[in-house]
């Protein structure tokens, strides 16, 4: 190579000043698009929390002649113009625990959909998740060919891609009826002196929302442990076959112990989901605001009411209802990070 | 201390059925095959209801005409409610897709393993847990309650914009994953012939990552087009065609065809459950093609 070739002709070549523009002009653009996820985060929690707070929609809280910035004054002063406090200041904390939701006389206690929303998550929840691991279980384990499978596996998760307002359509038609006289009917002459059974089953009820929301976890329930139990190294089988264990005996003390990290994490993500569902359950609930302790009769969740009563909702009403969205976002956000803390947390490594 | 080794008879190593743990054995199994075929049930019931009861009342007319007034069976379509979908699912896909995918490729190309990066994979996975009926309520006191488009209330925007919401996680999260999946050296080759960042990631990159974050779009679009919570209080419903003098029928009160399903549903005309049923068949339908699209876009990248 000539002395004075080299550096002259292979100068590195340098970006052009427009180039560099672009440059730093696409990464600002992106970091501002993915900043966009926190705003909205932000803004969605900082707009149903003044919703609760005050009454009256955003633009008049802001507005500058009546709005937030002369004051805020209590509902019981009925000559006063302007702001008024929302269901938040007034009910506090007993919002959770009072059971009347009277809309005529201003009182408002979500109690009754706060039990219904975690009485029909948590049922659904542990009808599901044995069904769902089974599943998963079958599916990896090699029973059946590898096509047929990969087909259910793909049935499942299409059921988890059937929009859940034709799923409560079906419910509300189909499978009610259909499971009042086969499971809900004979369970209330069987055992009705159990208060949870007491009610005679009549129509839409709280049993099946339960069964309509484990139709609709159990795809995310399979899917995640199929994938988690895939995940494990064939030398864990391996090894539990060499020393003589059964196929279930492998499963139910190595395969399953491994996978558990994703199998809990795919059950708090379904927790989450049925939590916040609403059009099936909607649906098939039978919407009603009174406390009833039986499994037949009537009950709530809080998206089925704010689904409900949002429509018609006024002043005050609407705020009760923007706090009960509070209560259902503050239950599915520690539902979510605990689901991605478990996972993180009991995630075994195999290198 | 005096080890008895354990005495092996002759047939201690073959397969006896009789014992307990080949019987628990062979119940778990079975028990696990019931399992998985009562997973597998809800869809083939679902599927049958929707084709027989949805499959009769679908019918050319019901894509040009307007569903009755209550009570009476004349006409008998759901035109209106086709395009309403339509329309809404365009505009939170034209929301949704640049702002996801730019947001993606931040977090694949630009900031990989930085705080703020691991901040938004934070924030992406809270925001697709956020209930959709909570979506509904947050685009309600924002965009409708305030009346800031155009001082119109109810809008086909704005349930384009709740749906934008929801569509954001999945599309984030795919770009982000489809992009991680594009090999290094790709990007080093289109360093070393001097392209600049910009060209790298638009010409090589996103080029190469096409087909999953095409398969996320899919499902994603999928998806919101069978949401109804967050329409119920953004679009409201209408009985008429898009009224096309306010902004091309987009900033008036729209139907959509899964709001109709909630409508029509539990009303007591059968002319209306029937209309439920061919929507709930032309929505099942529809997103029964989206999923074998995706699944098709999924191994033509496989390939």
């Amino acid at each position: 190579m000539g002395a004075g070739s080299g550096p002259a002709r292979f100068t590195l070549r340098q970006k052009t000043p427009s180039e560099r523009l672009v440059d730093q002009g696409f990464v600002h653009l992106t970091r501002l698009l993915a900043s966009m996820v926190g705003v909205v985060l932000a803004l969605i929690f900082l707009t149903v929390l003044l919703q609760s707070l005050f009454q009256g929609n955003l633009s008049d809280i802001f507005d500058a002649e009546h709005g937030i910035w002369h004051g805020v004054h209590s509902a019981a002063n009925e000559d006063t113009l302007g702001l008024l406090w929302g269901a938040l200041p007034e009910f506090g904390l007993s919002f959770l625990s009072h059971t009347r939701w009277d809309p005529v006389r201003d009182i408002y206690g979500a109690f009754p959909s706060i039990y219904g929303t975690l009485l029909t998550s948590l049922m659904a929840l542990a009808i599901a998740v044995p069904i769902g691991v089974g599943t998963a279980v079958f599916l990896t384990e090699d029973y059946l060919p590898e096509k047929i499978r990969t087909v259910i596996g793909f049935m499942v998760e299409l059921l988890a891609a059937i929009p859940s307002v034709v799923l409560g359509l079906w419910a509300f038609f189909i499978m009610e009826p259909f499971l009042r006289q086969v499971l809900f009917l004979p369970a209330h002459h069987l055992l009705g002196w159990i208060p949870f059974f007491s009610a005679v089953p009549t129509g839409p009820n709280t049993a099946s929302a339960v069964m309509i929301l484990v139709v609709m976890v159990l795809p995310i329930i399979t899917a995640i442990s199929r994938d988690s139990l895939n995940q494990l190294p064939i030398e864990l089988r391996q090894g539990a076959y060499a020393v003589g264990t059964t196929r279930w005996g492998t499963v139910m003390q190595i395969l399953v112990p491994a996978a558990i990290s994703g199998i809990v994490g795919g059950t708090m993500l379904a927790l989450g989901r049925a939590l916040g569902e609403t059009m099936a359950v909607t649906m098939i609930i039978g919407n009603s605001t009174n406390f009833n302790v039986s499994w037949f009769s009537p009950g709530g969740t809080i998206a089925s009411l704010l689904a409900n009563q949002f429509g018609e909702a006024e002043g005050m009403q609407v705020s009760a209802l923007y706090y009960a969205a509070l209560v259902l976002i503050v239950m599915t956000f520690l539902v979510n990070v605990a689901a991605q803390w478990i996972v993180r947390r009991l995630s075994l490594r195999y290198e | 201390m005096t080890i008895t080794a354990p005495r092996l008879g002759a047939t201690s190593l073959l397969y006896e059925s009789s014992k307990p743990r080949n019987i628990v054995n062979r119940g778990l199994t079975a028990v696990a095959a019931m399992f998985s075929l009562i997973a597998v049930l809800p869809l083939i019931l679902v599927l049958i209801y929707v084709l027989i009861k949805g499959g009769a009342s679908i019918h050319p007319r019901i894509f040009f005409e307007l569903p009755p007034p209550p009570g009476l069976s004349e006409p008998k379509g759901m035109g209106n409610a086709i395009i309403g979908t339509i329309a809404v699912t365009a505009i939170g896909a034209l929301v949704s897709i640049p702002v996801g995918i730019g947001g993606g490729i931040y977090l694949a190309e630009m900031g990989r393993t930085t705080k703020f990066a691991d901040a938004v994979r934070f924030g992406v996975n809270v925001l697709s847990g956020v209930p959709s009926i909570i979506c509904g309520l947050f685009v309600y006191a924002l965009v409708v309650n305030t009346r800031v488009i155009f001082g119109e209330s109810f809008t086909a925007v704005a349930g384009g914009i709740s749906l934008a919401v929801l569509m954001l996680p999945t599309i984030i999260k795919t770009t982000d994953e489809g992009m991680k999946l594009v090999p290094h050296e790709l990007r080093l080759a289109a360093y070393g012939v001097g392209a600049s960042r910009f060209v790298t990631i638009t010409r090589v990159v996103l080029p190469a990552a096409i087909a999953p974050i095409a398969t996320g779009v899919v499902l994603a679009i999928a998806r919101a087009a069978g949401e109804t919570a967050p329409l119920i209080f953004t679009c409201l419903f209408s009985p008429f065609w898009p009224d096309w003098e306010r902004g091309l029928g987009l900033l008036a009160p729209v139907a959509t065809m899964s709001v109709q399903i909630y409508n029509f549903g539990v009303m007591p005309f059968e002319t209306q459950r029937e209309l439920a049923w061919a929507a709930s068949f032309v929505l099942v339908v529809l997103i029964l093609g989206a999923n074998l699209l995706a699944r098709w876009l999924a191994r033509f990248t496989a390939r």
